[in-house]
């Protein structure tokens, strides 16, 4: 810890720690370039170097830095240039809307541990009292070790066992059943009858299957939360580093970089080409053009000037802009899409877990046995003792331990599975809703294509010209101009950036030659009258006595858009696309991909409006889209998923978010989800077949402790053997079930 | 069996050490970053301030 202790600004060599230190502040970073040991080193490093910095420490696992530091020295914004000088990005950390889940992580490992002690101690206990069955194990002996045991169980339930109780306690007073209802009953009735027993100096005494299954349960339990605390965190470092900044102009003159959280209304920001604008604003002053496809997936850009309105997230293309901020209130469109969001998330409604519609099922069943047991018993003729012994023998055979770790042992496999291949899957029942889609809703700009302008390949374009072009188009940060040069690069044409280039802010560039000025930039600049107004996306090149060139751009598709398509189709997805971009742009978009359903021009209450139809014909839709007009639909699609360039507010209402340039993400998501779906089923089934065979023991009152041990623990492993297999296994896309089948042509 | 009477307390009482430091590994911060400590474990560098401060380049 000591290592990275040593602010430069005290000419002192040792740091004194009992000293009255001044303010200090800790903050996270997020630094997804950590790759190895040296990057830890190097960043602490350099931080350590850093004034104004008490501690520094890199965390490999998470890719990220918690730097104590001395706000009156230093700022978080120095800390992540001295992070960057060192050569990694870094951003501060934005936490996730839900932190409850970090902190049930950090609470379920100390209960794991003393569950686990206790389940391995009472063991050994128990085996002995087994094998003193078969040896001279007296009376006397027999009781001192279950009094031994019950003085560890008794504790360590109590303490282990909270988890269970509480989520129990929650639901049965909220009037439903979950799985933890009969876990509960089943761990107090088991540990109070083993107390009540170990008095009596019976044999009856089940300590080291109520410790053991806690101990399961808990360590099902714990994998789970840290695959979503692992996914969380995964998902929260991509938003960091999307967070904007902004370049703020003060009243008197001075201009700082603050993060956009920290704007306030009536600040005035200063958007540079190329940037995106960081909050809601009002131009002050420039001319300029703003793409808006990640606000509402139209590709051509929007010219503003002094007086129009200009939203957060948008990309400044041509020239630098002064913008006034205004409040978050005033934001008629956030405000809008908040409520159509909250619209959204009601008409998808809450989604019962199939776990727990297991429980609902199961939990009335198994009461009712062990009822029934007691009765049958009593009406047999047999005393009391026997009777409640045996139903409660029954409770802990049926106590579900294979059934609990069912789910939650698929859903650990198949999430990291998907961690591995870059799809996050945020909401804990994401995967079981994704199972269930039948149609699929895309949005256009963003999601089935890049959502940056790419140079179209349908124009035949001499090398050379290229190669000029390029070499004045690498001056600029214009979209189009750096358009030109990856296209440039991607052909392997050699150039060389030209001299004296000037840019003229929403004209253009140029640069004098011998022969004369060339010229790229808009038509009018170049001189070319233009009539077809889907030339608008273009620029010109110019030079002295030839024809000017133009150059088309394009929203290109994501490389492998139109297998996915074919693959999904294939499976007898019902496919749409719905986009806010120009109805012939979604059309030649639908048409290259063979999607016969689409719809462009569409706005965000139309797109909810089109989640809600589709769910009132029945159909289960999932919304892939990564714009904030696709935010309210995402809410509201059975199930969502968001490509990781997109909007914040999509990416928070998404249940799962993909990383890449790739589009085969979404199929791997649902090939996955399905897989998990059915060996969930699986493993309800492994459940289920364990019942059977030892439901009638218990009832029949032939159930002793060492049989409830081996089967606990063997329909346990089974189950969990199961759900691991599926971490390897090769998938094919399955057809959608035939109920959707009658729908198509 | 008499020995039974002092192994049985002395296994507890192991077993019990063994929780407590889980417990306190846990509590402080051990298990925070389990590759990090890897890389770290075979770093030449002398950890101190003055010896790692030295970036390589």
């Amino acid at each position: 810890m000591e290592g990275a202790l040593k602010p430069d600004a005290i000419p002192t060599p040792a740091v004194d720690l009992t000293a009255p230190e001044p303010v200090r502040e800790t903050q996270v970073f997020t630094a997804p370039e950590i790759m190895c040991g040296g990057c830890l080193r190097t960043i602490e490093a350099a931080l350590a170097d850093t004034p104004g910095i008490f501690n520094a420490r890199a965390n490999l696992s998470a890719r990220r830095v918690t730097v104590t530091f001395d706000p009156e020295v230093t700022s978080p914004e120095l800390v992540i240039a001295a992070i960057k000088n060192a050569g990694f990005s870094a951003a501060p950390l934005i936490e996730g809307r839900d932190e409850v889940h970090a902190a049930r992580v950090s609470e379920l490992m100390p209960r794991v541990g003393v569950a686990g002690f206790a389940a391995a101690n009472i063991m050994l206990l128990s085996v002995s009292v087994w094998s003193g069955h078969a040896s001279d194990m007296d009376e006397h002996m027999k009781a001192l070790f279950h009094w031994i045991s019950a003085l560890i169980a008794l504790p360590a339930i109590a303490y282990s066992g909270q988890p269970f109780f509480k989520s129990a306690y929650a639901a049965l007073s909220a009037r439903r059943l979950n799985m933890d209802v009969p876990i509960s009953l089943g761990i107090t009735l088991a540990t109070a009858m083993s107390f009540v027993q170990t008095m009596r100096g019976t044999d009856h005494v089940y300590f080291d299957a109520a410790t053991m299954l806690v101990f399961f349960l808990l360590i099902g339990r714990l994998l789970d939360e840290q695959m979503r605390a692992r996914t969380r965190s995964a998902a929260e470092n991509l938003m960091s580093l999307k967070a904007l900044t902004a370049t703020i102009l003060d009243p008197d003159g001075t201009v700082r970089q603050i993060p956009s959280l920290n704007l306030q209304p009536g600040m005035t920001m200063i958007v540079a080409t190329g940037e995106r604008i960081a909050a809601d604003g009002i131009v002050s002053d420039g001319l300029s053009e703003i793409d808006e496809s990640l606000i509402s997936g139209e590709t051509l850009p929007k010219p503003v000037s002094r007086g129009d309105r200009v939203h957060a997230g948008t990309l400044n293309t041509a020239a630098p802009l002064r913008v006034a901020t205004t409040a978050t209130e005033d934001n008629t469109l956030l405000a809008e899409l908040s409520r159509l969001m909250l619209a959204g998330e009601q008409t998808r409604g809450r989604y019962v877990r199939l776990a727990d519609r297991a429980a609902r099922l199961y939990a009335p069943a198994v009461h009712l046995l062990g009822l029934g047991t007691l009765i049958g018993w009593l009406v047999a003729g047999h005393g009391w003792e026997i009777a409640l012994t045996n139903a409660i023998a029954v409770l802990i055979i049926t106590c579900p331990c294979a059934l609990a770790l069912a789910v939650p042992a698929v859903q650990v496999a198949a999430i990291s599975r998907l961690f591995g291949q870059g799809v996050l899957v945020k909401a804990a029942d994401g995967l079981e809703r994704l199972s269930e889609v039948d149609t699929i809703v895309f949005d256009k700009t963003g999601t089935l294509s890049l959502g940056e302008p790419s140079l179209a390949l349908d124009q035949p374009i001499d090398a050379d010209v290229l190669a000029r072009a390029a070499g004045l188009a690498i001056m600029s940060r214009h979209p189009y101009a750096q358009a030109m040069v990856r296209a440039a690069r991607a052909r392997g044409i050699d150039f060389e950036p030209q001299l004296g280039v000037t840019e003229i802010p929403g004209s253009g560039l140029s640069s004098m030659t011998p022969e004369g000025e060339e010229r790229l930039g808009s038509a009018l600049f170049t001189g070319v009258t233009v009539i077809d107004p889907r030339q608008a996306a273009s620029l010109w090149y110019a030079r002295p006595g030839r024809a000017p060139v133009g150059f088309r751009f394009e929203d290109r598709l994501r490389s492998d858009a139109p297998a996915t398509i074919a693959a999904l189709q294939a499976a007898g997805y019902q496919l749409e696309i719905l986009s806010g971009d120009r109805p012939d742009a979604v059309a030649d978009a639908a048409l290259a991909l063979g999607v016969s359903a689409y719809k462009g021009g569409v706005r965000p209450d139309e797109k909810l409006a089109r989640l809600t139809a589709l769910k009132n014909e029945g159909r289960v839709a999932l919304m892939v889209g990564d714009g904030l007009n696709d935010a309210p639909a995402l809410a509201a699609g059975h199930a969502s998923m968001s490509p990781s360039a997109a909007a914040d507010i999509a990416q928070n209402a998404a249940d799962a978010v993909f990383q890449g340039e790739k589009l085969g993400p979404v199929v791997e998501a649902l090939k996955v989800a399905r897989r998990a779906h059915r060996m969930a089923l699986e493993n309800f089934a492994i459940a289920m077949l364990y019942n059977i065979a030892f439901v009638p023991m218990a009832v029949m009152g032939y159930v002793t402790p060492l049989l409830a041990a081996i089967a606990m623990s063997t329909s346990s492993i089974l189950v969990t053997g199961n759900a691991l297999r599926l971490r390897s296994m090769k998938l094919k896309l399955a057809p959608v079930a035939a109920s959707t089948d009658e729908d198509r042509p | 069996m008499t020995s039974l009477a002092w192994l049985i307390p002395a296994a507890l009482f192991l077993g019990l050490l063994g929780l407590a430091a889980f417990l306190w590994a846990l509590k402080n911060g051990q298990f925070e970053d389990l590759e990090g400590a890897g890389w770290r474990a075979i770093d030449d560098q002398p950890p101190g301030p003055q010896g790692g401060n030295k970036k390589p380049e």
